[in-house]
């Protein structure tokens, strides 16, 4: 493509919600891209007035696929109101809930969102396009044959515990309101060791073990060659990425951001490479590119402004975030490596969304074992009439914050900063693009795509839930 | 996504077994930009037909009418000219989920985004081309069962009893409280006080399961559960309003002590002169465990017969 065009691509599907992208092309390549988040819900002003306890009820009807990391974020930034701290069973119970959406949705993400871009007829030459085509074929493939029902099963959990997923109350700032006894604790172990042996046998091809162990791109790429391609969907994407050169796709700002999660991953951000502490008090949200006039008042005729999302800034700049940036806060070698010239890209994203689901399988199978039947699972957690508080938490897709103030008894302000809000930013005051859009300068556009392909593939790689991300 | 776990094996299989197949899903489907639009402007015109137009989430018509808060990415046009254009060429017209049905939480308190549901939207007198009104599916999130058994309904008898307010019969006809695993609890009055407490949750932390329509404990929610099962309130969600409750959403409304919310077909003095007495009546095995987290007084056994 020799001359200059514009591109709109939208409805943007397989993501959460509704995403539109504008992208200026010339020279076969993106030069510049817009995302737009194109709905405004307004439940900040929702939460406004009523009493703090009811952000519970809420928070997680915000979103369908991210409502556990929803609730436990409200429940967080009430329990610091009330300054109290769960009990062992409590903190246990929450931490397999929590792990227990993240590491659905990375499933779900994988096999029903990412992989079937694979499939369009532009790779039929591709050695590889008959196993995507049989494995991930949309709706009909083999792989969301085996792995939608192994993910309803695998949800099973959220019923025993949580009565229901998405959006339930069982999760509480001071813990939760159903223990498990020793039967059903045992069922819960029975739940895992079903979902171990499908992702063993289905998605891995191997041990759960062998994979968290994956200690560098070496390690990887060797790991890849031990079987023929089509032995497991892992090993699958991992001969795509490397026909395709997904890992020198998508780069992103090279900045990460953790809140950190379940005592596996720590707190902190990384850029370039260099680990250091996360202040909260550094975030701001830059209202330039969103039809806001205020963080809480909409105006869609606002000049300049071109989406519904804010642009959430630390120390004044884009940070992406996800299981990728927990990975690099927390220094993991295959992170860091598969990351050490360009920050991060479709490979790592995906490569480590798959690793971090196989560490949480194994992390809530020890977590089970160590519930206590009969022990306390909730503390009572009475709130002052007024105060502030703050909820922190990793959802699948990454740093998720509730920050609320409370008077008289009433929510007076509640502010959410969601992880594609992170991710899926608009440019800031000083024009800084959010790191999807950085990510999308210099992808390949071929003659007479519209909706380019390698675009498709950068976008999906962030695991987008737009839902939360307008709020 | 409560669909996608549809009788454990999936929202696409789970309506194929009554030949029922998607059109276009924005979770599911390949197509994305260009050719998604071509598939919803043939809906819109026509000249694909649809027998069903599923619809999740309000119809926002703000600002000001124009129904921008959301445009349908791509195309320029607000979301609510896409579901009027489509619903006039459909068959049946299905809300899925409160928000659709009810307006739901984008709806609540000054309603930010003057949101409605679909009957709103295409007019109170709406019907669709299959002769019924919009099928409320209600519920937040609506039980994955409710959704393909209604299709599946349609699918093989080409209509659907509903109530009053467009649920289908199916659901609707059974309240939340049938089936409760708290049943001794309510029966005794032995209720919670707290939230990890087992008993009846209706005295005092807003249980309004005896009022709400549903089968959520007669069939289970993702194998296992149920809300009250799980030790919270029900609240109502596949009401008309249920987001804007009296009091919060864990609290029991009460004048004089009495619950305002009690079963809707009951005579009240009787509600409080039962209550009176099956707590006066209330097993002391029963009492204990409704303040505890876990069973702390099991069942008492009789001894043994000798022969």
């Amino acid at each position: 493509m020799n001359t200059n065009s514009r591109l709109i691509v939208g409805p943007f599907n397989r993501v959460e919600g509704d995403l539109e992208v504008t992208l200026d092309i010339s020279a076969g390549q993106v030069q510049s891209a817009r995302v737009t988040a194109p709905m405004y819900r307004g439940f900040e002003r929702i939460l406004v007035g009523r009493p703090p306890e009811d952000a519970l009820v809420v928070a997680p009807r915000i979103c369908g696929i991210c409502s556990v990391s929803q609730s436990v974020a409200a429940a967080r930034a009430l329990a610091s109101v009330a300054r109290i701290a769960m009990p062992d069973n409590g903190r246990l119970l929450t931490d397999l809930m929590l792990a227990c959406e993240n590491a659905a949705d990375h499933l779900t993400h994988f096999v029903l969102f990412f992989m079937p871009d694979f499939v369009r007829p532009t790779y039929a030459d591709r050695p590889w396009f008959a196993a995507a085509e049989r494995r991930f074929a949309a709706i009909h493939g083999e792989a969301s044959r085996q792995m939608v029902p192994a993910r309803a099963r695998f949800l099973h959990l959220m019923g025993l515990l949580a009565g229901k997923w998405p959006h339930s109350l069982a999760l509480q700032p001071g813990g939760v309101t159903k223990g498990v006894d020793s039967g059903e604790r045992i069922r819960l172990l029975g739940i895992l060791a079903d979902f171990r042996r499908q992702l063993e046998q289905v998605l891995f091809a191997d041990s759960l073990e062998n994979i968290a162990a994956l200690s560098s791109r070496a390690a990887l790429e060797s790991w890849a060659d031990q079987a023929p391609q089509d032995h497991g969907d892992f090993r699958l994407f991992l001969h795509i990425a490397r026909d395709l050169r997904l890992d020198q796709s998508g780069h992103g700002p090279h900045r990460f951001l953790s809140h950190g999660s379940f005592g596996l991953f720590p707190a902190g951000q990384a850029v370039s490479g260099a680990i250091s502490a996360f202040d909260p008090a550094q975030v701001a949200e830059d209202l330039t590119s969103a039809w806001m006039d205020t963080p809480a008042l909409p105006d869609a005729d606002k000049a300049g402004a071109y989406s519904w999302c804010k642009a959430p800034r630390l120390s004044g700049q884009s940070f992406e975030t996800g299981a990728l940036a927990r990975a690099m806060v927390a220094a993991d070698s295959l992170a860091r490596d598969l990351c050490a010239d360009k920050g991060g890209s479709v490979q790592a994203r995906v490569v480590i969304r798959l690793v971090e689901l196989a560490k949480l399988v194994i992390a809530m199978e020890n977590w089970t074992k160590r519930i206590k039947p009969g022990e306390a699972i909730c503390e009572e957690a009475p709130l002052p009439l007024h105060g502030h508080g703050l909820g922190l938490v990793e959802a699948a897709r990454g740093a998720l914050s509730h920050r609320l103030d409370m008077d008289g008894g009433r929510i007076r302000d509640y502010a959410i900063i969601a992880p594609t809000t992170w991710n899926f930013s608009p440019r800031d005051q000083a024009g800084n693009p959010g790191p999807l859009e950085q990510a999308l300068q210099g992808a390949p556009v071929q003659d007479g795509e519209t909706t380019p392909i390698a675009v498709q593939h950068i976008v999906r790689s962030f695991d987008p839930c737009m839902a939360c991300t307008v709020h | 996504m409560s669909l996608l776990a549809a009788d454990d094996m999936g929202l696409v299989h789970s309506l194929e077994r009554f030949g029922i197949h998607l059109l276009w899903h924005p979770s599911l489907s390949m197509e994305c930009g260009a050719e998604a639009v071509a598939i919803l402007e043939d809906a819109a015109s026509g000249r694909i037909k649809v027998d069903a137009l599923c619809v999740e989430g309000a119809a926002l018509t703000g600002p000001d009418g124009s129904g921008r808060f959301q445009i349908l990415s791509g195309t320029g046009k607000a979301m609510t000219w896409w579901i009027k254009a489509i619903a006039a060429q459909a068959h049946h017209v299905v809300a899925v989920g409160s928000c659709a049905a009810f307006g739901g939480f984008p709806a609540a308190e000054d309603n930010p985004t003057d949101s409605v549901s679909l009957q709103d939207l295409l007019g109170a007198d709406f019907r669709a081309q299959g002769g019924l009104p919009v099928i409320n599916v209600a519920g937040c999130a609506p039980h994955p069962g409710w959704l393909v058994e209604s299709l599946a309904e349609l699918a093989l008898s080409g209509t659907c009893a509903l109530d009053s307010l467009g649920r289908p019969r199916a659901f609707a006809d059974h309240l939340a409280h049938h089936g409760c695993g708290r049943n001794e609890f309510y029966e005794f009055k032995a209720s919670a006080a707290r939230a990890s407490d087992r008993g009846c949750l209706m005295e005092n932390l807003g249980c309004k399961a005896t009022q709400a329509p549903g089968d959520c404990n007669i069939r289970r929610w993702n194998g296992y559960g149920s809300c009250t099962d799980a030790g919270y309130a029900c609240i109502n969600c596949t009401s008309p309003d249920f987001q804007d409750p009296e009091a919060s959403f864990t609290e029991t409304a009460k004048i004089a002590g009495i619950p305002v919310g009690l079963p809707v077909d009951m005579p009240k003095a009787w509600f409080v002169a039962l209550a009176a007495l099956s707590k006066s009546a209330t097993p002391k095995r029963v009492r204990a465990n409704s303040h505890a987290d876990h069973v702390v007084v099991p069942p008492a056994r009789l001894p043994p017969k000798h022969s």
